[in-house]
């Protein structure tokens, strides 16, 4: 079987790999060139070296889109794991209308974030309005808006994931422990988060990644206002694309700077949770 | 089924999904070229597909024409650019956009509707001497007023400003704006003004219309067309107006930061406010909001007042943004197919029709005769103002750094609209933004 399936790998990971490579590996060595160059459209690019990523450390907006990301960052993973975690928990108990309640909490992922965006903001802006006031007033309304978007979006999808973990705890062990007198808490503590590490590092790493890749959720609910103050990183790189003249070279720059935070965070994170994850 | 059918039938169907996404296909070239348009504008996106449609029934020549999401058109733009049927013929913002893609403009003076430009002054030189954009319209813009509201203001007894002939200047405006708001429940409506739409995207009335009328004036007593940095001598100015704008409104000045353009120009149509800033473009919207009470002849502009000395004598700011170019980087016979097409527009009879009545262009062209201007209201009424001998306020915001700089702008106003910035925070992002950004283009 072993010998059968090396024969066959390059056959049927082919297609694959052309995809990746055509759609992933080009476009992405073509941006690491690009940021490098000083250009309009990509194909009529001038090479200037490490300009464009001089102008990246001097620009405030830079800075400041990135430290409000971390912040979202951290928040949001906090939050939207814990309470997919809980719900999880409610949810694999022998309780009535378990399927639906998981349909029910899913179901918010199937809306795109542009939608999402733009129907909290009415809603928001609909109850501030009461208080003459809208989500633009202060930056932090635009944090806790993006907080509570963010939140129902992703607690659907990483619940699923959870609950995928928590049916796989073998009911031995959770007898054994019964035996032994665990309380529910200790059950859950002691037995049940060490035995899905699995799925936590699924579900951080999936969190923290969208988190920092952030975009229409970003641009639907605030577009970054007022001023700049709620743009993320993603937003913030398009701005620059696109609405200063000749600074597409510096959005490709602040791009190429990103994904290597993001790869880094991802290594890091998934490298520690791994060490953690036991055979079941 | 063999086992090695069934992989090779699972490798066939994996290669189709992959390819598939690849399959897009490019026009063949035709012998007499092509001409592929980059529209701008979306409300007028069916309008030039039938216009390609008739060029290519009566020259047999093929016309593509895409156009861009509001507010998209850089970058699609440059994403169309970047491909092998690139855009023939294009729009460019202004002198700045022309720094951004003078790569792809051909020069255009040797074209023969360049000759027939009534103002040559209105066309993007290079520093070659080249000409590289064209207008294909100008337009205007000012304070619209539902004529209808303010008869009824003028009838109350105890109305202060009498006629409109009365308002000459910003402090006849102020009254006029001050009292109809005070008296707003006995004209039935809810503002003098419609909403001061400060939604980010949705300010660009303010960041760049209204902004226009400061530096407009300080470019002036300067006696320079563009400045590196500029002093905002006349801030006082546009404070005067703006206040205006939000202080004697149909919404609460904490609020504007939810409105976008459409919803004031629906409350104009409805008939809730009396006036609102917007350009001959916006008789469209107006005309097409459902349940609108405002009546074609009494949609008239006032030019924007807001102190600047000698302004009674000063009509509407008239002027052009987006200029055509065509692709220098394309094939000869395809530039030569998008300057026949524009030739066509310009001086045929239906290419003129086209321009005049489907599209409600008011062309800069000497081809054009007198009685070939479009009819609706705004424009009517942009023309009677040109008319009147008044000297137009030129547009100098193509002359503004960037997009960014706008939005800098654009934010810092509605920040100061519900009282989290103060006015000399909104001074020091338009002089600081505007020497930043500057310096970025050099």
């Amino acid at each position: 079987m072993e010998k059968y399936l090396k024969k066959q790998f390059a056959i049927f990971a082919l297609p694959t790999i052309l995809a990746f490579a055509l759609a992933f590996g080009i476009p992405f060595l073509t941006g690491l060139y690009l940021s490098f160059c000083e250009f309009t459209t990509v194909t009529n690019a001038k090479f200037v070296g490490l300009d464009n990523y001089r102008q990246v450390f001097s620009d405030p907006n830079f800075i400041n889109a990135f430290w409000f990301t971390v912040k979202v960052m951290l928040v949001s993973v906090l939050t939207v794991n814990i309470f997919a975690f809980l719900l999880a928990l409610l949810l694999t108990q022998k309780l009535k209308g378990t399927n639906l309640f998981r349909t029910v909490f899913f179901m918010p992922n199937l809306i795109g974030g542009i939608v999402l965006g733009y129907i909290w903001q009415s809603i928001i802006n609909g109850i501030l309005v009461n208080f003459d006031m809208t989500m633009l007033m202060d930056s932090s309304y635009g944090f806790w808006g993006l907080i509570m978007v963010v939140n129902w979006q992703y607690i659907g999808y990483i619940m699923i994931i959870y609950i995928a973990g928590l049916q796989n705890v073998s009911t031995s062990v959770l007898e054994a422990a019964d035996i032994d007198g665990a309380t529910s808490l200790q059950k859950v503590f002691r037995i049940k988060l060490p035995l899905i590490m699995t799925s936590i590092t699924i579900a951080l790493f999936l969190t923290i990644a969208n988190s920092f890749k952030m975009f229409d959720q970003n641009l639907a609910l605030t577009n970054g206002g007022p001023g700049n103050q709620t743009s993320m990183l993603a937003l913030d790189i398009y701005n620059t694309f696109y609405d200063t003249i000749g600074f597409e070279g510096v959005g490709q720059a602040k791009a190429t700077i990103f994904f290597i935070v993001v790869a880094a965070i991802a290594v890091v994170q998934v490298f520690i949770t791994r060490r953690k994850e036991v055979e079941n | 089924m063999s086992k090695k059918l069934l992989s090779a039938l699972l490798i066939l169907t994996a290669s189709f999904t992959t390819l598939v996404a690849c399959g897009a296909s490019e026009d063949t070239a035709s012998d007499s070229g092509s001409v592929y348009y980059l529209n701008f504008k979306p409300e007028v996106a069916e309008l030039w597909n039938d216009i390609a449609e008739k060029y290519t029934a009566e020259t047999g020549v093929p016309v593509k024409v895409v156009t861009a999401a509001g507010g998209e058109y850089e970058s699609t733009l440059k994403s169309e650019m970047a491909k092998k049927g690139a855009p023939t013929l294009f729009h460019i913002n202004g002198p700045m956009g022309y720094i951004s893609w003078q790569d792809y403009c051909s020069d255009l003076s040797a074209v023969p509707f360049y000759d027939t430009l009534t103002d040559k002054s209105l066309a993007i030189l290079g520093e070659d001497g080249g000409v590289y954009g064209l207008p294909l319209a100008i337009e205007g813009y000012g304070i619209i007023y539902n004529e209808a509201i303010l008869d009824k203001y003028f009838a109350l007894s105890n109305a202060k400003v009498k006629s409109l002939a009365e308002v000459t200047n910003f402090d006849t405006l102020k009254t006029l704006a001050e009292d109809i708001q005070a008296n707003k429940d006995a004209l039935g409506i809810e503002g003098a003004f419609a909403a001061t739409s400060l939604l980010p995207g949705e300010d660009w009335r303010w960041q760049t219309h209204l902004l226009n009328m400061p530096i407009y004036g300080e470019f002036k007593d300067k006696g320079v067309n563009d400045l590196d940095v500029i002093e905002f001598t006349h801030s006082n100015e546009f404070k005067n107006i703006f206040d205006l704008y939000i202080n004697n409104s149909t919404t609460t000045p904490t609020l504007l930061s939810a409105k976008g353009v459409m919803d004031s120009m629906a409350e104009f149509a409805l008939g809730q406010a009396a006036m609102v800033q917007n350009g001959n473009w916006a008789w469209g919207q107006i005309a097409d909001i459902p349940g609108n009470t405002v009546k074609a002849e009494d949609v008239k502009f006032l030019p924007i007042y807001t102190g600047l000395e000698g302004e009674e004598n000063l009509g509407l700011p008239i002027g052009n943004e987006n200029y055509l170019a065509i692709n220098s980087q394309t094939s000869e016979l395809n530039q030569q197919a998008t300057i026949d097409f524009v030739n066509w527009l310009l001086t045929s009879e239906t290419g003129k029709n086209e321009m005049v009545n489907t599209l409600g262009n008011i062309a800069p062209y000497s081809t054009f005769s007198d009685d070939e201007k479009p009819q609706d209201p705004l424009a009517q009424s942009l023309l009677t103002h040109m008319e009147n001998g008044k000297p137009s306020v030129t547009w100098v915001f193509p002359m503004f750094p960037s997009q960014t700089f706008k939005n800098d702008v654009g934010a810092s106003l509605m920040e100061y609209a519900q009282g989290t910035k103060t006015w000399a925070d909104v001074e020091s992002t338009v002089v600081d933004g505007w020497a930043t950004q500057k310096a970025l283009i050099k």
